[in-house]
């Protein structure tokens, strides 16, 4: 038998018949990128290779110098001695599963990736292979989101309830990603948008690249408190605790992220309400997509890894840990360091 | 128990405590009487008898989930409260029961524990079906015997009396000692007129706040009634037509654990309430606290434990007198009826006069106060001489004025995941002192750190793991913290062989190094320092 198609090394996963890295934690020679979150795209490397539609996020984390190769979804690449091709991971904008394939063997890394509708990027398309190497973020069967519609009405209540007793809304998530999805979903009919710097620089990128989003105003120092009193405001969960947040006046907080489906993890935010929407797949999208890729090996990373590994053995699957440096685990501190390198 | 499960919900997503106090009133404006009485029950943190245990629970929940128990017990630790995991596990309902709270509590969740297994299980799953996500969550809460949901009983009491249009104090007394939810209860409780007096029913407590300003800033000292503050347990004693009740603080009914007290209290006058601490006490003196807890600890009071742990009532003020209500006359004139009726007592032995503790200026209080640790006392209390007996906690008339905390500085060596609010951070941490050249466990802590600082040891637990028993982690001994309590006392049960009491982390010392931390030796010595 010849030796894997990928193994994990001190750099990160490493594909020895094409010499790359998929998301490497050390700088290296060449890194092909699932997506453009802090824990993935690390800065460094001699070179990157991202999908069409995530490059202008990625050269916002990366930097004007960074070398970076695009290709488009679906377009087969040949690296030495493998074929490579990136698909939609429906997690952000360019976001991305990588195919690698040599001698009809194939390996579907998934980066991060969720099965639920997002107006801002291409959905998951589950790739056949033979190996898949999934995320396992919320591999526990007690996250199960609620349908997005619920999730948006929500919001809005929340935001006319605060409209009523004159009080600013604002909204804190991931400012890559989950902001634009949130503000895509929106009724500007209620009020006035307005958004962190951090949020604005991405919905710049998201917009160049295409993707159409409700009109928005930045929050500057010379904001009137006044504007904000009917207003809804998007900006990092960093914010929370900054002296930002004295430009907005009296407000009630939301926060925005699958953990809220915890009271736990709600109550220790500290804000007035927690909603449900995540960029990563819940319990059942985890399981149909495993069951889609048609794998027989699964390789389980960063999240619930010891009982999504059990989960699969028990249902006959090969199933093993792969323990990467991705977040998973630190889950709102990760929220937290990502948005700070956006700040 | 939809109404009660969307009061839940309310007072659930806000932090601000007017929402909470308009969402209390809303419901105890609206809700059926019969319902209402549980629902107060159950807000002022009363519980029923758990009638299911965790592991039956467990068991169903996961068959009823359709998952394997492993996996059910891996989410349980991931969300940190069983009610929560049942909610979040359970398929999704069928129907969404109109049935109200109190035919769920009284004709199903009190009769379960009468049931079979088999009944108790079909009843318990039955319910689950019949509920949506939002009352489940509230009937899981009310089975396993956890409700909680950040209302103070403070606040419980405002919002009925705002819904009442009565006095917070009228409707705190008529919460107090011995009841029963039913619609006629909740019906008297916010009756405009006197409601029937339970013979049993104690006053609300009156508390004192601690003093944060140097005793000074309270004027002269000679307006002011200086008393040791002991440390034992608050109690209320009553004795009406004929009949004697002891409460404690916590509202339990404690009569039958002190014979003694409840025996000498057939001596007092008809119509008598007196306040007080119940101490270890012998030959004049107080025993440590720990003694008191052991003997609580006994299920049946033997002559052996009477003998080695006899109880007093110290007892430093009176509430009714006579069957009347004194508590809005001077504390002075208070003071005066209740010695009169001690000394009546003739040489009692178990109900006591409490003491002053005489002092001409406040330099002379602040001497005495330096020698509590050798009493065994927590400090002095300072009340106002013409102060009322108020209901709560209120600040002015009342003040505790408590020694420093003994210190040690310890190194972290275990810590395991917390529950509820702390959920999946290590929050609850196993510190140990050098002995021959070992770190030795000597006290567990969980409170004192920020919110932030509980985030910052989390990740140091995640990344500094040296080994795991379960969900306790053996973590890299090089964090240090000074660790404050308020008692020391040998303990066999300990391999430290020391016992510390309110252990809490009093800061984080980034200064120092774990080899500078402190001693068994030196904490030992604070046992010989105290006795």
């Amino acid at each position: 038998m010849s030796a894997p198609l990928l193994t994990l090394t001190d750099a990160g996963l490493y594909c020895p018949d094409g010499d790359f890295f998929i998301d490497p934690w050390q700088p290296v020679s060449r890194a092909v990128i699932t997506h453009a979150h802090a824990d993935h795209a690390r800065p460094g490397s001699a070179s990157y290779l991202s999908a069409q539609d995530g490059v202008s996020v990625l050269r916002h984390r990366l930097g004007p110098y960074a070398q970076i190769d695009a290709l488009p979804y679906g377009d087969t690449q040949q690296i030495i001695g493998v074929r490579l091709s990136l698909h939609p991971a429906g997690h952000i904008l360019g976001s991305a599963q990588v195919r690698v394939e040599r001698g009809g063997e194939v390996w579907v890394v998934s980066g991060d990736y969720k099965t639920a509708p997002d107006p801002t990027c291409r959905p998951f398309e589950p790739i056949r292979c033979h190996t898949f190497v999934t995320e396992s973020t919320f591999g526990l069967p007690i996250y199960r989101w609620p349908a997005e519609q619920e999730i948006f009405e929500q919001i809005h209540a929340f935001w006319r309830e605060n409209q009523e007793v004159g009080l600013a809304t604002v909204i804190f998530a991931y400012s890559l990603g989950k902001a634009q999805r949130i503000l895509a979903g929106l009724d500007t009919s209620i009020g006035p948008i307005y958004c962190h710097g951090a949020v604005d620089s991405m919905n710049q990128r998201y917009r160049e690249t295409g993707i159409s989003l409700p009109p928005t105003t930045l929050v500057t120092e010379e904001t009137h408190k006044d504007a904000f009193c009917r207003a809804l405001i998007l900006a990092p969960p960093s914010a929370q605790r900054s002296p930002w947040t004295r430009r907005l006046g009296d407000y009630a907080g939301g926060f925005v992220s699958g953990w809220m489906l915890i009271r736990g993890a709600r109550r220790r935010r500290v804000v007035e309400r927690g909603f449900v929407l995540s960029d990563h797949a819940d319990w059942p999208g985890l399981l149909s997509s495993i069951e889609a890729t048609g794998a027989q090996r699964v390789l389980v990373t960063h999240g619930h890894i010891v009982p999504m590994v059990q989960w699969l053995r028990e249902k006959g699957l090969e199933a093993h840990g792969l323990q990467t440096r991705f977040e998973g685990e630190l889950d709102e501190v990760s929220e937290e360091s990502e948005s700070k390198t956006n700040v | 128990m939809r109404a009660f499960a969307t009061l839940y919900s309310r007072l659930d997503s806000t932090t601000k405590t007017n929402r909470k106090l308009g969402a209390l009133r809303d419901y105890f404006s609206t809700a059926a009487p019969a319902d209402a009485a549980w629902a107060v029950h159950f807000l002022v943190g009363r519980t029923l008898k758990r009638l299911i245990n965790s592991r039956e629970l467990q068991t169903w929940g996961a068959a009823a989930a359709g998952i394997p128990d492993w996996l059910f017990l891996e989410c349980y630790s991931a969300v940190g409260d069983m009610a929560e995991t049942l909610a979040l596990l359970l398929p999704p309902p069928a129907e969404s029961t109109p049935l109200p709270l109190h035919y769920w509590v009284e004709a199903v969740l009190a009769r379960l524990g009468s049931l079979a297994e088999d009944e108790k299980r079909a009843a318990l799953v039955n319910a689950w079906q019949s509920m949506d996500r939002e009352q489940r969550l509230v009937w899981n809460k009310l089975i396993t015997g956890g409700f909680r949901v950040g209302v103070s009983h403070k606040l419980v009491v405002r919002a009925l009396a705002e819904a009442g249009g009565l006095p917070a104090a009228t409707v705190a007394h008529r919460l107090m000692g011995d009841w029963t939810p039913s619609a006629e209860f909740f019906q008297q409780l916010l009756a405009k007129e006197g409601g029937t007096a339970e013979v049993s029913r104690p006053y609300p407590f009156f508390l004192a706040y601690p003093l944060e300003d140097p005793p000074e800033s309270l004027g002269s000292i000679t307006d002011w009634q200086c008393e040791w503050k002991w440390d034992g347990i608050r109690a209320q004693l009553l004795r009406r037509q004929g009949k004697t009740y002891l409460w404690s603080r916590g509202e339990e009914l404690v009569t039958e654990r002190f014979p003694e007290i409840s025996e000498e209290a057939e001596r007092l006058p008809e119509g008598t309430a007196l306040d007080g601490e119940i101490l270890a006490w012998k030959d004049g003196a107080v025993l440590p606290f720990a003694l008191l807890q052991q003997r609580i600890g006994r299920k049946k009071l033997g002559p052996k434990i009477l003998d080695d742990v006899p109880v007093a009532l110290l007892t430093f003020d009176i509430l009714e007198k006579e069957g009347q209500d004194v508590r809005a006359m001077p504390l002075s004139e208070r003071r005066k009826y209740l010695a009169e009726i001690l000394e009546r007592l003739f040489l009692p032995r178990h109900i006591l006069l409490s003491p002053m503790v005489e002092a001409a200026s406040w330099e002379a209080l602040a001497a005495a106060r330096e020698g509590s640790r050798t009493r065994n006392v927590e400090g002095v209390m300072l009340k106002r001489l013409d102060s009322p007996y108020g209901v709560g906690r209120q600040r002015g008339p009342w003040w505790k004025w408590k020694i420093n905390p003994h210190t040690v500085d310890a190194v972290l060596i275990y810590a395991q995941l917390g529950h509820g609010r702390r959920a999946s951070l290590h929050t609850d941490y196993t510190f140990g002192v050098w002995h021959d050249g070992e770190l030795v466990p000597f006290a567990k802590a969980y409170s004192g750190l920020t919110d932030e600082e509980i985030r910052e040891v989390d990740r140091f637990v995640r990344n500094h793991t040296l080994e795991r028993f379960g969900p306790v982690r053996r973590v890299e001994p090089t964090l240090v913290f000074e660790i404050a309590f308020e008692g020391i006392q040998k303990s066999t049960r300990h391999k430290s062989g020391i016992a510390v009491r309110f252990p809490r982390m009093a800061r984080w010392r980034h200064d120092k190094k774990a080899e500078e931390a402190d001693t068994l030796e030196r904490l030992k010595g604070m046992i010989q320092e105290t006795h």
